[in-house]
């Protein structure tokens, strides 16, 4: 599950490349991986497992 | 600003906080946040819309060299997911600091003060600085700070209304009574409002929709900002006590008058 959305990946992969296939910088979001937040310095080293659940946020406007 | 405003050992020369939400482009939310002097914006966060490019872009139209992010909670209705949004808005962002809500109802965005006060001290354990929106009761201003909250931040009417100060005694009794800055968070509708709240002791304001909504929102930025200011020295002066009848200005003796004869 990719932010709520079940979504196919097209093999075992990185949360660095998942960033870099979906065209995110990685400096402007932040990566919570089956409920755990990644920090940024591990998204290379952090390889998706299959059920992940995984949701990626960034800044909007608000108030 | 004549005397700045610490929060959390953190020094603003503005006393006013806007908002980055609702503004037609980013354009104009910069120009908007150039008028009106602001030093801390803040930002909500959001799943990012992966059928779209440029996810974190709204950091590009915010000067972060002078302008402190403050990353809220908006939209979260459980002490859980306002703990949740807040650790991912640190993780995303430059610092510690959250605007803490925990929203009670839909459609007055009341906070449910109960979930407010459980989160400020998850998250104050956590290492957090928490400023949570709250409403104008000072009994809740006091368990927050208690908790751990670096300011207090009680709306002056809901959220988006315009409505102005709808309650200035209770906000002038929490601020007699915070050891901690207090914000007038939401309910400002046009410049005379936040003046008002600072003329009341309010240590600041905070708003998006009166500036963002407003047929130019730059010139409001620049309303807002002259009336914060104009309120702020007029609390640091001290106004006159009120009085239901006239005293003159001007001398009562030696006045100019004709003599009036008798017979």
């Amino acid at each position: 599950m990719l932010n709520g959305e079940p979504t196919d990946l097209p093999g075992p992969m990185t949360i660095a490349a998942l960033l870099e296939r979906l065209g995110i910088d990685g400096r402007m979001v932040a990566v919570e991986y089956n409920l755990t937040i990644i920090k940024r310095a591990r998204y290379a080293e952090t390889t998706i497992e299959p059920d992940a659940e995984i949701e990626i946020v960034a800044f909007v406007g608000g108030g | 600003m004549v005397d700045p405003l610490v929060i959390a050992g953190r020094t603003f020369t503005s006393r006013l906080v806007v908002g980055t939400g609702k503004y037609s482009s980013h354009a104009v939310m910069k120009a908007a946040h150039e008028a009106s002097g602001t030093e801390m914006v803040t930002v909500a966060v959001r799943r990012v819309d992966l059928a779209a490019k440029g996810a974190g872009a709204l950091l590009e139209w915010i000067d972060t060299s002078h302008i402190f992010i403050l990353p809220n909670t908006a939209g979260c209705y459980t002490a859980d997911d306002a703990v949740r949004t807040a650790r991912l808005g640190r993780e995303a962002g430059l610092s510690n600091w959250v605007k803490l809500e925990v929203i009670g109802d839909q459609e007055t965005l009341f906070p449910d003060t109960e979930a407010l006060i459980a989160a400020t001290h998850t998250l104050v354990k956590d290492g957090f600085v928490v400023l949570p929106y709250t409403n104008d009761d000072p009994i809740v201003a006091r368990k927050l700070e208690d908790a751990g909250a670096a300011a207090v931040m009680p709306l002056g009417a809901p959220i988006g209304s315009g409505l102005g100060i709808q309650n200035a005694n209770n906000l002038q009794i929490i601020k007699e009574r915070a050891g901690v800055p207090v914000i007038v968070d939401a309910g400002v509708g046009t410049a005379s409002d936040a003046a008002v709240a600072m003329e009341l002791g309010a240590d600041g304001v905070l708003m998006n929709t009166a500036i963002a909504g407003a047929s130019d929102p730059p010139l409001m930025a620049a309303a807002m900002k002259a009336a914060v200011f104009a309120g702020r020295l007029a609390f640091l002066a001290g106004r006159i006590e009120r009085r239901r009848y006239a005293t003159a200005s001007s001398p009562t003796s030696g006045l100019v008058t004709t003599a009036r004869r008798s017979g």
